[in-house]
Parts: structure tokens; C-alpha cells; sequence
């Protein structure tokens, strides 16, 4: 095989992932109203964005949502985790096989299926349907952060708080939950950004009455070109890049 | 997801009021959300449709047949197309891009592997937007072409087959590539060599080595792909016009917009279906090389 | 197995050079591999060996130099085309195989015919006691029998030569005595010249017909298990073949067949070696611990000095004294049930003494400033 192709191979696709990132950056700095071609350097856009009303509010209920679908998930995932490693129970299999199956599930599978249930059990759709379908989709990526964590924790530390007098519940509290601490906070991480990122489940479980980020840019760009999605898209890298850093910061350095 | 191997210190919950408190959450929240929500879509797609209340009896397999009709079915067929299309592009580039990110040193690998999950973690619906800016009939490569003089005319790229082809091939690459590089990451050298020093070529310890090694993770990788290449229903929404659907967009328009709740039900059921096929599939292939790797 | 007489040449390696990255991993190593024998490369990590391997396997391509069997140029051909197979450390089993079609991989790659296929592996299988688990996956089987499979895997394609690059590493030590054993058993039963890579000496002892020690990929000494031990070519094989005891020496007369040299301060008249000396040169005196007696502390001959350890191995009972001036001396003596006078309490004084002619005798070698500590357990 040629020395330099495998290389060439990793170089050519990662220009390709980046190329479509760069013309959004690029463009959202675009003076142009046209949107194809440069007009010079310009800020115009963001702050069309963020004299948008509608949008500005449509930000702030995502970051809501997001915040508060990251933390419930993150809770209700971590103790699963735990729970999942700590303890023998009848239908072990068939939990870890759920939660899977729910990971793997192409979304709009579980997007109509909520509807039907919030539907049908009359829960209005709005936040709290947001929300709970947030955090079912979130949930099965934290315990999995949180699991993997675990299997290479020490067993034999619980059992020495254990020895030395503490209750279960204590031991949770002062050695379990600071070992996973830092898969916690990268499954959290997780969760936020897969919640301020989703489309499709929102789409269905939405109402009229809350309306979030990704719809809102989804209604702007099905039709024709609004400059100032480039602008929001740089805002939402950068928030990303920061997030992702924050994340992997957090697990390559508990791991020292 | 890795089922917890049974450690000596596990205890039984049945002394642990904590653990059963959570594992009761858990389970209710399972059940409500996922188990109860998904028999309702089973019992949706066998009743009827009815414009006042969504649903109503008689019970019958009409949403089914109703998939048959030639309408329907040239839709399905079409979405199941483009998705299988999808896919293989995604493993045909996935796969040596996989197989060279595992022979990178260990400490770029890191970087690379971030690099490569950074798009993943960014808005997919500003990044399918942004390929309209590069694809459109006066967008960048168009000008691009336009402008070296390879073209007369712009060359009408959006709101074709191939655009939203592109699309799901670039927002879906991540997911192919991920579980190759996992497989090629615990594909030992050794075994590579132990092959050659047995007198077999490089296509023979291709075809008899590696690929049967690394097959748990193409078919995750096609799992991860093939599926969501059949429900992404906005990137046919943005790049493809109104004549390449998804089998997606049929779900989304039969449940907001036609009220057709059986059908869309019935829809649904298929794509799951298809999950659970390539799901057995995986397991298969990963029983055949021993789930420990090999000792 | 004692090698005749008629040595043939069946691998040869000369001026074989490798470096990787800057760090020369080979340096113009010259070798010759007879037909038949069982020959072992010995050393630490890092010395070499695997390197050595890989390059007469094909794994790895040298910098310059060639490497030829029976007469043929192997340079340039690849690991496949080559007719010499490997036994690898973690065995490399194909684990979507049975143990089957892992043996009858190399003869499917010859396009044998099934029932040629079908015959060889299971007199392969047969001759590693495994005919019974043809069925099974490599993983259901236990280390011992992996490591058999990757054998009978290896020899099922009839090699001229098999490298095997240090394949009892990853057994339990009574698995690994053995499987010494029958590693013997096969290559004196196939006839095949072995290659063997160990760190293990007592491995590479008890099984050579002859054994190279490498360190930083030259050739300290070439030799039979009996040489290396008993008359090693330098300071580092004496160190890391067996356990010593070094004495500095100083030579105080030289005569025709024998030399005089002072031993703390004793006058010992020793065999003449082989390199050049003359009076006033230092040297080194070398006693492996089964050499060294320990003699009542009444006893007019040898040095005096206490006794600061001693352990009871079975056969052999082991005794680390100290001398007077500090130095520390290993001794193993073998155990007589008869005499009651033969144990010692710790700290009681004894002397310690050598039959003549018994010991070695090495030049001060200049680079090495590490004669300091005396006894060097690799």
C-alpha cells in the first residue's frame, strides 16, 4: 500500500466535515443581503438575530429545556447506572436490553409514539411533554457515560466504607458519587447538547404555546435562505466547541 | 449497552431501600415513556382512522395494506434507496477512514477522534443549511465552476436525489465511523500477522481476517445510519424538493398534517422492525468472534 | 539434542541492521541457524530479540544486510512467501474460528485439497493432544491449550524453520515446565529447527542447543547452554545468565600454564584463560553460588566472614555471607541429611572458600561501571 494514502484518506474527509462549518462561519460575517456572494465584514447578522423577538425567546426556552432535561436525565441515568452496577435484581437483562433498544431507536419512531401517549393521557404539549421526551432520549447516554465509569472503578472500595461503618446510602453518597462525578457532569454535557439539538422528537411533542430553538430554525431555513441562520449557527459552534472541550477536559482529567 | 458482569459484591436489592427506590423510578419511567407509548403505536396501526378523535375501532390491517398501495410503496421504496445509498457511501468512506484513524499514534487519535465528533455535537439542522448555501443553483460551487470556466451553466444541484443524499451521508458519517474505529481499534496486529505468516496475501487476510473481525462494527454502523437515513425527515424538508421523500417525512405528514394515524402507526412499525432485524444481526456477529475479543 | 558433527547452514543473517527511530535496534548482527537445532535468543527487553524475529519472520524489513535460507535470498519477500511460520506471544488465534480452520488456515492459503486439509490437521491436532476440541472457539479453551493450537497451527504447514517469539510468557510456571517439556518432545519429533525468544534463562538453558545472548542488538556470545553459564564471554552474560559471585582480582605473576593472582589478599594459583595478561592487571574472578564453599570458621584456608542469610530450597540450601570488608557472597550447597554440623545459625562466622579451577576469569572491562554491585538479579 502506498505510504501517504491513509493519510490523504483522513486529511480529504476531514476537509469535507469542515468545509460546509467554515461557509457557515465565514458567511455569518457576510455583509451581503443575497447570501451567495461576499459583501465585505459585517455584524449586521447577529444583530438581526437578536433583534428577533421571537428568536431571542425561542433561545432562552431551549436553554431552559435543555438545562433542565440534562439534569433529570443526569439524575434519574447516574442512580440507574449505579443501581444497574451495584445490585442483583430480576429483570437486570431486560433493563439494559430497554435502554438499548431506546438508544438505538430511530427517533421519529419514539417521537410518534410519545405523542400518542401525551395525547391520549391528555398531558398538554408544551414544556412538560418537551420535557419528558427530552429526558428519555437523553437518559440511556448517561447511563452508558456513567457505566463505563464504573466498570473500571475498584470493587473493593465500597466495601471498605462498608467495613468501616458506613450505610449503604452513605457509601453511595461519599465514594460512589465522587468517583462518578466527572461522568456525571460529561453525561450532563451529553444530555444538553442532544436536547438544544433535536428536531425530530420536538417537532412532534411541541405545542404552539412554547416554542423552541431548532423548530424556530427549522421553520427559517425550509424556505429560501435567512442570513442570519449563519450567524446563529457560529453562535451554536461555539457553544458546542466549548461544551465539548469543557467535557473531555473534565474525563481526560479525572483519569489522571 | 454492556450488560454489568455479576461481580461477588453485588447484593441482592432486596436489602437495599435506596436501590429500590431508584430501580421503582426507573422502571415506572421506562414503562410510562417507552414500553406503554410503543404498544400504543402497535394498537394504533391495526384500528381505524377517524378525523374527530384520531382513532377508532373496528380493528382491522387496513394501514398495511395501505403501505402496499403503489403510491406508498414507490415512496418506501425510494426513501429505502436513498437510505441504502446512504449507507454504503458512509462505509465505503467510513471504512478505510476507520481503519487509517486506527494506525494514527495513539495521542493524535484523541484529537482526531474530537475533531470528528465536534460537527456531531453541532446543530444539524444549521449544518444541513449550510450545504444548501454550497449546493444551491447560484451557491458557492456553482460560482465556483462558474467563475474557473468549467461551466456554461449552473449545474442544478438542490432539490435533487443526490443533494439529499449528501445531506444524510454528512450528517450521518460520525455514527459509521465511530463503531468501525472502535473495531479497528481492538483489531490486534498480531492477528494481521499470524495470517501473512500462514502464507495468506493481502486480499485473503482482508477477506478472511479483518472483515469478519470488524463486522460487529459495520453492521452497528449500518444500524446507526441505515435507520435515521429513513426518518431525517428535515433534510429532504431543506435539500430535496418535494419529490425525495423519506419514509420519515410520510410519518411526520400522516401524523400532523393528513391526521392518519394507523398509517403513520403502521409506518412506524416497519422502521422498527427493520431495527430489530439489524439488531439480531449485530448480536450475531459478535457472538461468532467471542464478546470478550479473544483471550 | 546434540548436532552432529555435519553442521549445515539452514538460515543465515548477515550484517543485519535496524533502527527505529534514530535508535539502532540491530547493529550488524552476523548469524548462523544449523538445520535441526534448537537455538535460543536471550536477552532483556529491549536487546533485540523480538526485532531479530520479526525480520526473519518478514514483519519487519532490515535497514541493510540480508537474510538467506538454505542458500536463498529472503530480503525482500514478504511474511506469506516465506517458508517459516510463527508461534506468537499471545498466540494470535483467529477468534471467529474453530480450532479447526485456525490450523487449517495456512494449508486452505497452499489451496489444498479438502481431504489433505481435513488429514494434516488432525494429525496436527493429534500431536498436540487436542483432537477432541477441533470444534471448539480458541476462547473456550484454557491458555495452555491456546498456546497448543497456535503450535499445531504453525507446524501444520511443514516449515523448515518455527520462530517462536516468547511463547510460554503468558502460562503459570508449572504449565510453563511443561510445556518446556514438550516443545522439546516436538522438535526432536519433527525435526524442525526452532527459534526460540525468551528473557528467561533458565528457559533458554534448559531447552537450547544453543543460545545467543543479545544486548542492544549486538551479539554478546554464541554458545552452548554449558558455555554461556560456565564460560561467559563478558561481564553482561555472566550477569544476566545465572547468579554470580565477582571477586576482584589482581594478577600478581604469570607462568606457562598457570597464572597467580590475589583474591583479598589470598594467593590463588588459577588456570590460565584465554586473553592476554600480564602482572599488575585486575581482574575478575567469577563464582557461581554452587562453586563456593563454606568451610568451619576454624578452617585454615579461604575468607573469613558471617553468615546474614539462609534459606532452605529443597535440594539446596542457600546462604548469603558476608565478608569482612563487606562483600557479599552467594553460596548454594547441596543439602546433606547426614551430616548434622552441615547448618549454620545466622551470624555465626564462617570462611569461604572455591575449589581451584572451578572459577572464571574476565578482563576489567573499562566501560562498565557497574562491577559495584556484585550480584545482579535479572
Amino acid at each position: 500500500m502506498i505510504r501517504w494514502l491513509p493519510r490523504a484518506w483522513l486529511m480529504l474527509i476531514y476537509g469535507l466535515l469542515y468545509v460546509p462549518i467554515a461557509v457557515l462561519v465565514v458567511f455569518s460575517f457576510n455583509d451581503s443581503r443575497s447570501g451567495y456572494t461576499w459583501g465585505g465584514l459585517s455584524l449586521r447578522w447577529y444583530e438581526t438575530l437578536f433583534n428577533n423577538h421571537a428568536m431571542v425567546e425561542a433561545m432562552w426556552n431551549s436553554l431552559w429545556l435543555a438545562l433542565s432535561a440534562a439534569t433529570v436525565s443526569t439524575l434519574i441515568g447516574g442512580l440507574t447506572a449505579l443501581a444497574l452496577h451495584r445490585y442483583r435484581f430480576r429483570g437486570k437483562r431486560v433493563l439494559n436490553g430497554m435502554l438499548f433498544v431506546v438508544m438505538m431507536s430511530p427517533e421519529i419512531v419514539l417521537a410518534i409514539s410519545l405523542l400518542a401517549l401525551f395525547l391520549l393521557v391528555g398531558i398538554q404539549l408544551g414544556y412538560v411533554s418537551l420535557l419528558l421526551a427530552h429526558v428519555t432520549f437523553c437518559l440511556p447516554f448517561v447511563v452508558i457515560t456513567v457505566m463505563a465509569r464504573l466498570s473500571g472503578f475498584d470493587e473493593s472500595l465500597p466495601e471498605a466504607a462498608r467495613d468501616l461503618g458506613a450505610s449503604d446510602f452513605t457509601m453511595t453518597r461519599t465514594v460512589l458519587i465522587p468517583v462518578i462525578m466527572p461522568a456525571l457532569l460529561a453525561g450532563w454535557l451529553l444530555g444538553f447538547t442532544l436536547s438544544l439539538d433535536d428536531v425530530v422528537v420536538s417537532t412532534f411533542v411541541s405545542g404552539p404555546t412554547y416554542e423552541i430553538l431548532p423548530l424556530r430554525i427549522y421553520s427559517m431555513v425550509r424556505v429560501g435562505l435567512k442570513p442570519e441562520v449563519n450567524a446563529l449557527g457560529t453562535l451554536l459552534l461555539v457553544f458546542s466547541l466549548v461544551m465539548l472541550s469543557l467535557s473531555q477536559w473534565i474525563l481526560t482529567r479525572s483519569k489522571q | 449497552m454492556p450488560a454489568s458482569g455479576v461481580s461477588p459484591t453485588m447484593s441482592s436489592i432486596r436489602q437495599q431501600p435506596f436501590g429500590a427506590a431508584v430501580l421503582v423510578l426507573v422502571w415506572g419511567w421506562l414503562l410510562f415513556l417507552v414500553l406503554a407509548p410503543n404498544l400504543l403505536v402497535v394498537g394504533a396501526s391495526v384500528m381505524t382512522r377517524d378525523p374527530g378523535s384520531f382513532l377508532s375501532l373496528p380493528l382491522n390491517l387496513d394501514a398495511y395494506r395501505q403501505l402496499m398501495d403503489p403510491l406508498y410503496l414507490d415512496v418506501f421504496l425510494h426513501s429505502l434507496y436513498m437510505a441504502a445509498v446512504t449507507t454504503l457511501a458512509c462505509l465505503l468512506i467510513g471504512y478505510p477512514f476507520a481503519w487509517a484513524l486506527s494506525k494514527v499514534e495513539k495521542r493524535r487519535q484523541l484529537l482526531l477522534i474530537f475533531f470528528l465528533i465536534v460537527p456531531f455535537w453541532t446543530n444539524s439542522l444549521v449544518r444541513t443549511y449550510a450545504l444548501k448555501l454550497i449546493l444551491a443553483t447560484n451557491g458557492l460551487i456553482n460560482s465556483a465552476l462558474l467563475s474557473l470556466g468549467w461551466i456554461d451553466e449552473p449545474v442544478r444541484m438542490l432539490y435533487t436525489e443526490g443533494a439529499v443524499i449528501i445531506g444524510l451521508v454528512y450528517l450521518l458519517l460520525p455514527f459509521m465511523i465511530l463503531p468501525l474505529y472502535s473495531v479497528f481499534d481492538d483489531l490486534r496486529e498480531e492477528l494481521v500477522m499470524a495470517s501473512h505468516d500462514l502464507g495468506a496475501g493481502r486480499f485473503a487476510t482482508f477477506l478472511h481476517v479483518i472483515v469478519p473481525l470488524t463486522l460487529p462494527g459495520v453492521l452497528a454502523g449500518v444500524m446507526l445510519v441505515l435507520l435515521p437515513a429513513m426518518g431525517l425527515f428535515f433534510v429532504p424538508d431543506i435539500l430535496g424538493g418535494s419529490r425525495n421523500l423519506l419514509v420519515g417525512n410520510v410519518i411526520k405528514n400522516q401524523f400532523l398534517d393528513a391526521r392518519n394515524w394507523p398509517f403513520g402507526a403502521a409506518a412506524s412499525i416497519v422502521l422498527t422492525l427493520t431495527m430489530a432485524v439489524l439488531m439480531l444481526a449485530h448480536r450475531i456477529s459478535k457472538q461468532r468472534i467471542g464478546e470478550e475479543g479473544s483471550a | 539434542m546434540r548436532a552432529g558433527p555435519m553442521k549445515q547452514t539452514l538460515l543465515s543473517l548477515s550484517n543485519l541492521t535496524k533502527q527505529f527511530g534514530g535508535k539502532t535496534v540491530l547493529d550488524s548482527l552476523d548469524l548462523d541457524i544449523y538445520d535441526g537445532e534448537f537455538i535460543t535468543l536471550l536477552g532483556p527487553s529491549g536487546c533485540g530479540k523480538t526485532t531479530l524475529l520479526r525480520l526473519i519472520a518478514g514483519f519487519e524489513q532490515p535497514d541493510c544486510g540480508s537474510i538467506s535460507l538454505s542458500g536463498v535470498d529472503l530480503t525482500g519477500t514478504p511474511p506469506e512467501g516465506r517458508p517459516l511460520n510463527t508461534v506468537f506471544q499471545h498466540y494470535a488465534l483467529f477468534p471467529h474460528m474453530s480450532v479447526f480452520d485456525n490450523v487449517a488456515y495456512g494449508l486452505k492459503m497452499e489451496k489444498r485439497p479438502p481431504d489433505e486439509i481435513r488429514d494434516r490437521v488432525e494429525e496436527a491436532l493429534a500431536m498436540v493432544q487436542l483432537q477432541d476440541y477441533a470444534r471448539r472457539k480458541p476462547q473456550q479453551l484454557s491458555g495452555g491449550q491456546q498456546q497448543r493450537v497456535a503450535i499445531a497451527r504453525a507446524v501444520v504447514k511443514r516449515p523448515r524453520l518455527l520462530l517462536l517469539d516468547e511463547p510460554l510468557s503468558a502460562l503459570d510456571y508449572k504449565l510453563r515446565r511443561t510445556m518446556q517439556v514438550e516443545l522439546k518432545r516436538l522438535q526432536r519429533e519433527l525435526g524442525i529447527t526452532f527459534v526460540f525468544v525468551t528473557h528467561d534463562q533458565e528457559e533458554a538453558l534448559s531447552m537450547s542447543d544453543r543460545v545467543v545472548v543479545l544486548k542492544d542488538g549486538v551479539v554478546q556470545q554464541l554458545g552452548t547452554p554449558r558455555e554461556v553459564y560456565e564460560r561467559p564471554a563478558n561481564l553482561f552474560t555472566a550477569r544476566f545468565v545465572g547468579e554470580t559471585n565477582f571477586f576482584p582480582g589482581n594478577v600478581d605473576a604469570v607462568n606457562d600454564g598457570d597464572i597467580i593472582v590475589d583474591v583479598f589478599g589470598l594467593k590463588r594459583t588459577l588456570r590460565k584463560p584465554d586473553f592476554e595478561l600480564h602482572p599488575g592487571q585486575a581482574v575478575h574472578v567469577l563464582l557461581r553460588p554452587e562453586d563456593i564453599r563454606v568451610l568451619e570458621p576454624t578452617d585454615e584456608q579461604g575468607l573469613a566472614g558471617r553468615i546474614v542469610e539462609r534459606n532452605y530450597k529443597g535440594s539446596t540450601l542457600d546462604s548469603v555471607i558476608h565478608l569482612d570488608d563487606g562483600t557479599e557472597v552467594l553460596a548454594s550447597e547441596f543439602f546433606d541429611e547426614d551430616d548434622p554440623a552441615f547448618d549454620y545459625r545466622l551470624g555465626e562466622p564462617v570462611r569461604v572458600s572455591w575449589v581451584d579451577g572451578w572459577e572464571w576469569l574476565l578482563p576489567e572491562e573499562s566501560s562498565n561501571a557497574s562491577v559495584g554491585s556484585l550480584t545482579d538479579d535479572v
